[in-house]
């Protein structure tokens, strides 16, 4: 697997003052591949997706996203500030609050990252910048700013502001948590479509009929340690673990999902 | 009765004019100066490293936490004796006002900074910025929208300190007035008329600083 995989995440360790957060995570996304990461809240699930683009710097462990590793601990170093950066770029993160610059239109938010990271010329940068704003269906709110956008719209031109700078994985930070429930389809269905587009994708939810759906593997996280992975349907369907079992038996597992909201 | 005779200082009418004119040149070279040591005292009391932290923050602190007044006076007379740095009134009391005015900058500057929600800064470094890229795309144009109603409210209380300049014979217009005073005898109706002259200049600005703020609320 690891020749294949494009995140081999070996031995990660976070600690936040006394509190240990990740212990010997080990973790492996296929290229093409989307897992989703659930768990109940302070399982440590955010903290190893930000450790994935380096949000959060681990303590110990490796992390490598393509052909870039990184490596922590004792008698390693820190990397600087532009490796980071350069490092983060090839990287896509959608937040659950969003996130959006509120001084800048749409189409400026998602033309931020290329033209100031990439120095790509602001002609070129606006017509991909509007190209990934029709893709998440809002070329017409394009000059609007996130203030007059509703927060399925703004989830979706974070979604758009990411993919601008092209990234090798995508990674999702309870995307839909903070929407209205009738808001969240429009956005689960962009991720949708992203995954049958072949995009790797690591996805931090609450939505388990969506991993159940759009997810190949799943792991259930809580404590800080990986208690479950597999098969995303057959881990939510027949979970082997006690705790697994208790945790998704607060939710509806099968069913559709819920319905896009065409008008946008 | 006091008999009020505010006609006796039109005669001194261009010494009033040339104190207005060194007082507003003043809080000009005071504001700008203040705000460049504001800069230096806000960034640095935000770095990463340590010392540079506590050299902006000592900074800040000491002349926060000291009176102008004892300010303008060590920096002309104890400065000489303990550095042997000669200073001109109008030099000691320009440094001492802006690096006064800079220690109250740079707390509404940090203020303004760290009012930015961290997760800007964060979708900044995930799209690949460096922090002084996201300080300067992401945090600064929405934390100086921030900071300005307090930056002015600052500088207004600058242009009434420069009144203090007086004491250092800096010839501003508290300075000229007094002169006016002893030569007319006249003290009560002088100082009167130069409460009136600052409340004149402060209160349109005062005015607009308000405006201003609704204007930014709107926008938020």
């Amino acid at each position: 697997m690891s020749e294949t995989s494009k995140i081999e995440i070996r031995s990660l360790r976070k600690s936040f003052g006394s509190n240990e957060v990740l212990k010997n995570i080990n973790l492996d996304v296929a290229k093409g591949g989307v897992v989703a990461l659930i768990g109940p809240s302070g399982s440590g699930k955010s903290t190893l997706l930000r450790c994935i683009n380096l949000l959060v710097v681990p303590d110990g462990g490796s992390v490598r996203v393509g052909d870039t590793r990184f490596a922590f601990g004792d008698g390693t170093k820190l990397p600087d500030v532009k490796t980071l950066a350069k490092f983060r770029a090839t990287t896509g993160m959608v937040f659950q609050h969003f996130n959006l610059f509120p001084h800048m239109t749409a189409l400026q938010n998602v033309m931020e990252g290329p033209v100031t990271v990439r120095r790509m010329a602001r002609a070129a940068a606006e017509k991909l910048a509007r190209a990934q704003l029709a893709k998440v269906g809002l070329a017409e709110k394009a000059d609007q700013y996130p203030a007059t956008l509703s927060g399925g719209q703004k989830q979706r031109v974070a979604i758009a502001r990411a993919l601008a700078m092209e990234p090798d994985v995508m990674l999702f930070d309870e995307a839909t948590s903070a929407l209205d429930p009738e808001l969240v389809g429009e956005v689960l269905n962009v991720m949708q479509r992203l995954a049958s587009e072949g995009m790797t994708m690591v996805i931090v939810t609450h939505e388990i009929a969506f991993a159940r759906e759009v997810a190949d593997r799943l792991i259930f996280m809580r404590d800080g340690v990986v208690v479950e992975e597999g098969p995303a349907r057959q881990v939510i369907d027949n979970p082997r673990e006690a705790a697994t079992r208790a945790f998704l038996s607060h939710f509806h597992r099968t069913g559709a999902l819920p319905p896009a909201n065409a008008a946008s | 009765m006091y008999q009020w005779d505010f006609g006796i200082l039109w005669s001194y009418r261009w010494l009033f004019l040339n104190g207005l004119g060194v007082t507003v040149g003043f809080t000009v070279v005071i504001v700008l100066l203040g705000l460049v040591f504001g800069l230096f005292g806000a960034f640095g009391s935000l770095s990463r490293f340590k010392p540079v932290r506590l050299l902006a923050l000592s900074f800040i602190e000491a002349f926060r936490c000291t009176p102008i007044l004892v300010q303008l006076i060590w920096f002309y007379y104890a400065l000489p004796i303990l550095a042997g740095i000669e200073m001109t009134p109008i030099t000691a009391s320009a440094l001492a006002l802006s690096l006064y005015g800079g220690s109250f900058y740079s707390e509404i500057i940090r203020g303004g900074i760290i009012s930015i929600d961290k997760g800007q800064s964060e979708a900044g470094a995930a799209l690949g910025m460096t922090p002084g890229q996201s300080m300067r795309r992401i945090v600064l144009p929405q934390a100086i929208k921030r900071m300005i109603p307090a930056l002015m409210n600052q500088s207004i209380i600058q242009f009434k300190n420069t009144s203090l300049v007086s004491v250092l014979a800096v010839p501003d217009l508290v300075y000229q007035s007094q002169v006016a005073a002893h030569d007319s005898y006249r003290p009560l109706e002088t100082y009167t008329a130069v409460a009136l002259a600052y409340a004149a200049i402060l209160i349109p600005l005062t005015i607009i600083v308000r405006r201003g703020e609704k204007r930014l609320a709107v926008s938020e």
